[in-house]
């Protein structure tokens, strides 16, 4: 206690002198304890905005209605503001009862400090619900510490087929060869933004290079550079998929004013559904944007998909995946056992249960559940959710974006140089050394 | 001569001054004036929430931390590897560079909007809240609204129709500190208007009158009696303007999380950025000590080469 108290005190001095900075949103867990700002008996969760927020609050109100003893309460905050406040309260013990997360480096931190508990056996009955392949990721050494809590998150590509129409283009480009070459014919009919991107928020150009080294080197290179190979970074598979980031840049591929596109604001849709672009980029969950900022957009058809153009004479195949296997929950260790089995009971009733499933696909969104598919009959997005769920399914590798799998200094220092390559600030050599001179 | 110092011309008479100051302070609890207890509370504060984590982030700078598990004590380490950073440089060089630039655009224009709020003129309350607006309004929601107008494809210059607008104002290294610099000071330049506002009108009347029975015309009176006259004021407002770029932070944190790339990574960004981004706490805390000791330092000589603790009257002679 007295080694958590002292944690507690730096982490207090560390916010409040760093905090000429901050300016954040949402309130801090108050109360005595933190974690039991919830009820005694009941749990505390903090959630993000958007994506499937509709399906977990009508789980959570349904949940509290009939377990008046063991009340859900719940937050909803924005991404960027949820990412720094959570490591702040975890590491001061004032985490809530669930813990969101993405899995990867972040969960891997949590266990190595003992901030999360084992839920391999005390969630059986929710983990028989859900697709294997989705469960590993919340895996670390073997153990079950985080359980997915919503979609299933591919990165695929999205067209605006009536601007590729009129640009003469019939099908969207299958490799990346066609790819350059209805850019230049996009080009040539006036479309300024032949892709749309959002550069400002940094991570959909993320999901170019990581799709790019894929589709040219195969999943081998990321693999290296998970186990802490260094060396992958120079790779020749890695520098070429840089090259191409340029080569598309110089093409104008993206437009001469992305950097000034953000994606929390949803502008890269925009651009998309009115027209102004013929491609972006982007994960499943932005089929809900379409559905809430542009439903005639997507009843008149004009929407398309597809998988990221394959690459000639590269080594990887073309049905990998690059995304979100799902956003996870973890039992904070330092709630108390009561909160920590209310939340546990929720997870093991109340999680992917009928009306979870329905709600989510309602929304557009992919369910993680084994037996999802027949769902989507007669429901209005069977057709973007077939295709999800079967990408999901049928993908030879579901890997999780660089930025989540990656220790955080990583994946910072990544994003940063990614953002000058694509500015043209950074060359692929230079890139591939910053990143081995990473401690 | 020097037996009775304090008889005779203002130099002595100066010097004067200042010893009956010190005396004052030694002359203990018996003297008349406030009790020095009643400085305890703001001391208490003073201590508890800006000396207390000030030593804690010094002591933070000597260990490696992510912000979970215990802090592990790696001595000088830090220190080398986060000023040699070329991020960490480049960060004082663009903090540097938004000091410098807010000084000159910011001073004058506050200055000459203060001495207009000053005056006499008609319509000047109705302009005078105008100016006064930007202050009322939160940075964060002034940071949001300004990055929907310069926005190249759904901003102002797309609703208006001025192509030149739909630039990528916050895309592009070499127009975004323009564009910050613009909305900075926009937010900035109400405050200390006020500050000159009130300088100006505490400025006699009679010594305009007499300049103008000397024949003196406007922009005299401004450069020999409004501006010496705002002596003090001139550099309060220079020490706030300094003092605040250096660790200015919220609008930028807003508008462009530092980037294009690095292009407006300032230090007290830098410092957020490594230790609420990255996770290194340990090097996050050693650019806050950088940010403290050239504050601090920057403060103290202004006061020194300025001359403003001697804080002696503008008015002698009046």
């Amino acid at each position: 206690m007295a080694g958590l108290t002292r944690r507690a005190v730096i982490a207090a001095s560390v916010a409040a002198a760093l905090s000429l900075a901050a300016c954040g949103g949402g309130k801090q867990p108050s109360g005595p304890g933190g974690a039991a700002s919830a009820s005694k008996t009941g749990f505390s969760a903090w959630a993000l905005t958007g994506g499937a927020e509709t399906t977990m609050k009508n789980s959570f109100a349904t949940w509290t209605k009939e377990n008046s003893s063991a009340p859900a309460s719940v937050e909803f905050i924005a991404n960027d503001a949820y990412k720094e406040k959570i490591r702040t309260a975890v590491g001061s013990g004032n985490a809530p009862t669930l813990i969101w997360s993405w899995a990867g480096g972040s969960l891997q931190d949590y266990v190595k400090n003992k901030n999360v508990v084992d839920l391999t056996d005390s969630t059986k009955e929710l983990q028989s619900r859900l697709v294997p392949s989705i469960l590993n990721t919340g895996k670390v050494d073997g153990k079950v510490y985080a359980v997915p809590n919503n979609n299933a998150q591919p990165v695929l590509m999205y067209y605006n087929m009536d601007v590729l129409k009129k640009a003469g283009i019939t099908t969207p480009p299958k490799t990346y060869a066609e790819l350059l070459d209805a850019v230049s014919k996009l080009k040539a009919a006036g479309v300024k933004t032949p892709i749309s991107l959002a550069g400002q928020s940094l991570w959909p150009e993320l999901m170019w290079i990581e799709y790019l080294l894929d589709r040219q080197a195969g999943t081998e290179v990321f693999d290296r550079i998970l186990k802490g190979d260094k060396t992958a970074w120079s790779d020749p598979g890695m520098l070429e998929a840089m090259k191409k980031v340029q080569e598309l840049v110089k093409a104008g591929a993206f437009g001469d004013k992305f950097g000034s596109v953000v994606a929390d604001s949803n502008a890269d849709a925009a651009l998309l559904y009115t027209g102004k672009s013929a491609m972006l980029l982007q994960g499943a969950w932005v089929y809900g944007t379409f559905l809430t900022d542009a439903p005639d957009f997507v009843k008149s058809g004009k929407l398309g998909w597809g998988p990221f153009p394959a690459i000639e004479g590269g080594k990887g195949d073309p049905s990998n995946v690059y995304g979100n296997p799902a956003n996870f929950w973890s039992v904070s260790a330092a709630a108390s056992p009561e909160q920590q089995k209310a939340a546990i009971d929720y997870l093991n009733k109340a999680m992917f249960n009928e009306s979870y499933v329905s709600d989510l696909v309602k929304d557009g969104m992919v369910p993680v559940t084994n037996d999802a598919a027949p769902k989507f009959k007669g429901s209005d997005q069977e057709k973007f959710l077939t295709y999800a769920y079967d990408m999901t399914a049928n993908a030879k590798n579901f890997q999780l974006s660089w930025d989540q799998s990656l220790s955080a200094a990583q994946s910072q220092a990544l994003l940063n140089n990614l953002g000058q390559l694509f500015l043209g600030r950074q060359t692929p050599e230079g890139y591939a050394k910053a990143m081995q001179a990473l401690q | 001569m020097t037996a009775t110092p304090r008889v005779g011309a203002s130099a002595p008479a100066r010097r004067g001054r200042g010893t009956a100051d010190t005396g004052a302070g030694s002359r203990g609890a018996g003297s008349p004036g406030p009790s020095a207890w009643l400085a305890a509370p703001a001391l208490l504060f003073f201590g508890l929430f800006a000396i207390v984590p000030l030593l804690g982030v010094v002591a933070l700078s000597f260990t490696k931390w992510d912000g979970l598990g215990s802090p592990t004590f790696v001595g000088l380490d830090n220190w080398p590897r986060v000023l040699g950073d070329p991020v960490t440089q480049n960060g004082l060089k663009l903090t540097i560079l938004l000091t410098v630039f807010t000084l000159i655009i910011q001073g004058p224009i506050a200055l000459l909007l203060g001495v207009f709020m000053a005056g006499r003129q008609r319509y000047r309350e109705l302009l005078s809240i105008l100016y006064f607006l930007p202050l009322l309004f939160s940075a964060a929601a002034v940071g949001i609204t300004f990055k929907a107008l310069l926005d190249p494809n759904f901003g102002l210059g797309q609703a208006v129709g001025w192509d030149w607008l739909n630039q990528d104002w916050l895309g592009r290294p070499e127009l975004v500190i323009p564009a910050l610099l613009f909305v900075i000071n926009w937010c900035f330049v109400p405050f200390h208007s006020l500050l000159y506002q009130g300088a100006a009108r505490q400025i006699p009347a009679s010594l305009y009158e007499a300049a103008r029975i000397d024949g003196a015309g406007r922009v005299r009176t401004f450069f020999s009696i409004t501006l010496p006259q705002m002596r003090s004021t001139v550099i309060t407002s220079a020490t706030l303007q300094i003092v605040g770029s250096l660790t200015y932070f919220d609008l930028i944190f807003v508008m462009t999380n530092g980037g294009p790339g690095n292009a407006t990574r300032v230090l007290p960004l830098d410092m957020y950025l490594r230790g609420f981004r990255s996770y290194d706490m340990g090097g996050a805390s050693v650019v806050g000590v950088v940010i403290v000791v050239i504050g601090l330092l920057v403060s103290f000589l202004l006061n020194r080469l300025t001359g403003n603790t001697r804080m002696e009257s503008q008015m002698e002679g009046v």
